[in-house]
């Protein structure tokens, strides 16, 4: 059954307005920064939350309409907390008989689902423990055997591996995708990891300030970033501006000069981080046409490479070499010179 | 300036100051001393005999049955209650708070006059239970379940509140999102997680309602056999026969300790304790 959701919740000043529909088996991933309404929006699906205005249908059954909706215990939604909020008293076994127990099943027969739920979820032998014994990556699979026992018409996931440490998150994220992949109910992933969004998601809704700001498949939204916080998302430099005769002036300052130009006019400028180079001194006789000075403001490690937070005209991602970290001396407060060639810079049309 | 001699350091940072030394002792003494004294004049030669005395198992008899009683009837409306405080937004809900929680600092006596008032034969309701059902509650074992619970029942409701209110709401959403109904969230999540506090709060309500006096003798009177219960048999014997009293003191005091044996994952290890009861306790 499809998933609908047009609606609107009030939290305060706070406004979520959202219309998305998720079809079954689709994963949609739900991104944003910090505030944008992400779990305000679960919360809303859930019946956590009321809404203000608007629906919320799974197929033919409403959800919600207006002030007027069904409690959560009856909506067959099934929500995979962010802190997972297994219950401490009980046992993993009986955490995921819990569901089953709510409607109706009986102790034994409820007991065996569960049991067969964890064989699925290849934690069959944790069914005696109780949360408190229990690792992040696996208090994360009995939530979501919890979660999947009540074998809910919709399944939404609020930051699953958010709780999680850096190993931990590998392991589960590809555990999950494969889990999730299995599924044929809607599910919506709400994530910050833009690996999970990409790897874990059929398609992508950016939520920003409460709005949706862009959807679309993750390759489409990596390749065409909509606003600023997606590229920073995808790992991309994006820049807003104006073409024209003389390259993409840049509203936030500076000016990129870019190979291939949509016309004139209103454009976004993306550019990857590995596409930068950086120098000491101003690079002579360059075949860059893009060349500026900066600082360097932050530095963190990404894998085998270094991401520069330089800022300058304009701020700029730089992934570069730890040795060329050391060749080069980098450090938050160093000034450089950056460099990218016309042709690594995308315009396309705003 | 001179500087200061040395000393030996050993450990001298833990060494207690005797502004706070002296009182502490002077308190633990002022406490101890009389149940020491209790235990040291306590007829020890005679005690079978004079417990053994018809109207004493009668009073501890009245006195268990009344004060288990008074902490069902205060676990049946007081836990309900604790949550509505805990949970719910009620208009005047301070006030409301505050009123329930009013026998805790007013005195017991003042309890049993209101009591009196309210369900006596002349009372406020007593008199059209009287009037249309023919029952009257004064004086009557009834009475002083009702005075116990009266007295008592705030002790169970503040501290099931307030592990309430302590309480993450988060579980009782997530047991929404399982299908779970209000009321078995309640039963299966609520009440579970609280369970510690839940446990404190009914010893502490019994204990309470064991020791009443001044509620009961007030509404419920002094009548052997039906109302006289045990701290009001204590002060009546205690000027007829000291030697009974005394001994009647006793039991109190022992069943005082079984309590506080049975408090005392709660309250002997107060400083040691981890964050064990917050989570509900996974033992």
């Amino acid at each position: 059954m499809t998933l609908d959701v047009a609606a609107v919740v009030r939290r305060g000043e706070f406004v979520l307005d959202v219309a998305l529909g998720v079809a079954p088996g689709e994963r949609l991933g739900v991104v944003g920064p910090n505030g944008s309404g992400k779990s305000t929006l679960l919360r809303a699906i859930a019946g956590l939350v009321p809404i203000g205005s608007g629906s919320i249908r799974s197929g033919s059954r409403l959800l919600a309409e207006g002030s007027r909706a069904i409690p959560a215990e009856e909506r067959r939604v099934a929500l995979v907390f962010q802190d997972h909020r297994l219950f401490p008293h009980l046992t993993v076994l009986d955490n995921v008989a819990y569901g089953p127990r709510a409607a109706g099943v009986r102790r034994r027969p409820a007991r065996a689902a569960a049991q067969e739920w964890l064989g699925r979820l290849d934690i069959a032998d944790l069914a005696g423990r109780r949360p408190a014994q229990l690792s992040g990556g696996q208090s994360q699979r009995v939530a979501l055997a919890r979660a999947l026992a009540q074998e809910p018409e919709v399944l939404l996931l609020d930051e699953p591996t958010a709780a999680l440490d850096a190993d931990a998150r590998i392991s589960v994220r590809a555990e999950l995708g494969r889990h999730l992949a299995g599924l044929s109910i809607p599910t919506i992933l709400v994530t910050h990891d833009p690996v999970e969004a990409l790897v874990m998601t059929d398609r992508l809704v950016v939520l920003e300030q409460g709005r949706v700001v862009q959807t679309g498949t993750p390759a489409e939204i990596a390749s065409r970033p909509a606003t600023p916080y997606v590229a920073r998302l995808m790992g991309l430099n994006l820049y807003a501006g104006n073409a024209g005769p003389d390259g993409v002036v840049l509203s936030g300052g500076g000016r990129l000069d870019v190979a291939d130009r949509p016309g004139t006019g209103a454009v976004l400028v993306s550019l990857r981080p590995s596409a930068i180079t950086v120098h000491l001194a101003r690079p002579e006789g360059a075949s860059h046409r893009n060349v500026w000075p900066a600082t360097v403001d932050r530095m963190e490690v990404l894998g085998d490479r270094v991401r520069l937070h330089v800022t300058g005209e304009p701020d700029a991602l730089v992934d570069v070499t730890p040795a060329s970290v050391a060749e080069l001396g980098l450090a938050p407060g160093v000034r450089v010179w950056l460099s990218a060639k016309a042709t690594e810079a995308t315009a396309y049309a705003r | 300036m001179a500087s200061p001699a040395l000393r030996e350091v050993g450990r001298s940072r833990d060494r207690t100051p005797l502004v706070l030394a002296i009182p502490a002792v002077v308190a633990t003494l002022f406490l101890v001393l009389p149940l020491v004294s209790l235990v040291v004049r306590s007829p020890w030669r005679d005690l079978g005999s004079l417990l053994q005395e018809a109207e004493v198992g009668q009073a501890l008899r009245l006195s268990l049955l009344t004060a288990t009683s008074a902490t069902a009837v205060a676990l049946v409306l007081g836990v309900p209650l604790a949550w509505v405080l805990a949970r719910r937004r009620l208009p005047g809900h301070s006030l409301l708070r505050a009123l329930v929680t009013l026998p805790l600092v007013m005195p017991p006596v003042v309890g049993g006059v209101a009591l009196l008032y309210a369900f006596g034969r002349v009372g406020l309701v007593g008199r059209y239970l009287d009037l249309w059902f023919g029952i009257t509650i004064p004086f009557t074992t009834f009475a002083v379940v009702m005075a116990e619970a009266f007295v008592a029942m705030p002790f169970l409701i503040i501290t099931v509140e307030g592990a309430l209110r302590a309480a993450d709401q988060g579980y009782d959403e997530a047991a929404a999102t399982l299908g779970a109904s209000r009321l078995r969230t309640f039963w299966t999540v609520t009440l579970p997680l609280v369970r510690p506090s839940l446990l404190a709060g009914t010893v502490l309500c019994w204990a309470r309602a064991l020791g009443e006096f001044g509620a009961t003798i007030t509404f419920a009177g002094s009548f052997a056999g039906s109302t006289r219960t045990m701290p009001i048999a204590i002060y009546l014997t205690m000027v007829d026969d000291p030697r009974a009293g005394t001994a009647l003191a006793l039991v109190m005091l022992i069943v005082s300790v079984a309590v506080l044996l049975l408090l005392r994952e709660r309250w002997w290890y107060a400083g040691d304790r981890t964050s064990d009861t917050a989570s509900g306790g996974s033992r």
